[in-house]
């Protein structure tokens, strides 16, 4: 009876409880128009910030709580281990593949569930064969690059050895002058005026019956 | 409730529920929200199931495990809330090419799925490189202040804004 319980507690609930917060996570990023390889591209080519607001603000929000419940021990952290080789090299690997295809492994399972036929068909699959590529040569990468550099799990106040709550008042400020910054000075949700220069209105109807098919 | 029928709120509101969303992550899932290994786990599946039970050997997916886990279901998940967010808002649409690729590459279904075929390919090759992707490293990651996760996200952008710049504005 026991083994029962704590199977269910250690394998079902995770899976229901992973589930329920893809859902809230994918409403969320529908809610918010990053399900759209448009504002992505426009976020890659510095016309539409919605992608960075919504990373930063989720930042600023999700940081300080974290930090807080680590600090009263009700959860731990789980800071990704990492090298020059590993993060620089792939990121910027991801980074390609990121503006060709124009959505990320979150956002293109919630383009998939706008009905985005190019995530289904073509990102996803490739996605797929990426990664079974990498799977095939990381015996190889494993040994060499993929160690180069290497720094572990450290964060960046104990890189620089200043108490965290510190680093936490820096960034969360860092944060906030670079959102204002973004939505005074900077830039603006400028997306419907590439539209403007590129289409003339007609042409727009004749597209989106074109392509919604 | 009328919000719910919105086709898009502010990025602010959406961030600050994601940012809520990571607390709850940490304290009910003991995980912070990540994406990328559970689509490598499904290519390892997909390998298994076309070529036997030797493709578990390999020494990535002994460390992955092929199996459906918490982040599988996120994944699943997804994909469910988008399409109820979509169809709530009427924003659901099957649609092959986006605007933007259109403008650029011209209206050929297939040249976007090869497209993003490719792109795809890089993307998931370049999460595992990295070990993650712009929700692991992107939001989870950076909001614990870990290291691998800010050189991580700052060349995920710094790679993607050179390349779109590249074919959207030097060759487009």
């Amino acid at each position: 009876m026991l083994k029962i319980k704590n199977f269910r507690k250690n394998l079902i609930s995770p899976l229901i409880y992973g589930f329920f917060f893809g859902i809230v996570f994918g409403f969320l990023l529908q809610k918010g128009g990053v399900t759209k390889y448009d504002v992505i591209i426009g976020q890659l080519l510095l016309t539409d910030f919605t992608v960075l607001k919504i990373m930063l603000t989720a930042v600023m929000v999700g940081m300080p709580g974290v930090y807080l419940m680590e600090h009263f021990g009700w959860v731990d952290l789980y800071p990704k281990s990492g090298s020059i080789g590993m993060n620089v090299i792939g990121g910027l690997i991801f980074g390609f593949g990121f503006a060709i295809l124009g959505y990320c492994p979150g956002t293109i399972a919630g383009a998939i569930g706008n009905g985005y036929l190019d995530a289904t068909f073509g990102g996803l699959i490739g996605i797929w064969i990426g990664t079974g590529i990498f799977a095939s040569l990381y015996p190889k990468l494993n040994g060499g690059i993929l160690k180069f550099g290497y720094y572990g799990d450290v964060t960046i106040p104990e890189i620089l050895k200043v108490n965290k709550w510190i680093i936490i008042i820096i960034v969360e400020a860092l944060i906030l002058v670079l959102l204002l910054w973004i939505e005074n000075i900077g830039f603006r949700n400028s997306t419907s005026d590439i539209f403007c220069q590129h289409f003339h209105p007609g042409r727009v109807m004749v597209v989106a019956e074109l392509i919604q098919f | 409730m009328r919000f719910l029928t919105e086709i898009q709120w502010s990025p602010y509101t959406v961030g600050a529920f994601i940012g809520v969303l990571s607390w709850l992550s940490f304290l009910i899932l003991r995980n912070p929200l990540s994406c990328s290994t559970s689509f490598a786990s499904t290519s390892g599946m997909i390998e298994r199931l076309l070529r036997g039970k030797k493709v578990e050997e390999k020494p990535y997916y002994q460390k992955i495990k092929l199996t459906i886990n918490w982040q599988w279901m996120l994944v699943l998940g997804i994909m469910i809330g988008s399409f109820l967010s979509a169809m709530l808002s009427g924003d659901f649409m099957l649609k092959w090419i986006p605007e933007f690729w259109e403008m650029e590459f011209g209206n050929s279904p297939l040249i976007r799925i090869i497209g993003a075929i490719i792109g795809g390919i890089f993307l998931g090759f370049g999460a595992r490189w990295a070990d993650g992707c712009t929700s692991g490293h992107g939001i989870s990651g950076t909001m614990q202040l870990a290291v691998s996760s800010w050189i991580s996200a700052i060349c995920f952008f710094l790679g993607g804004i050179l390349v779109a710049f590249f074919f959207f504005r030097f060759i487009g």
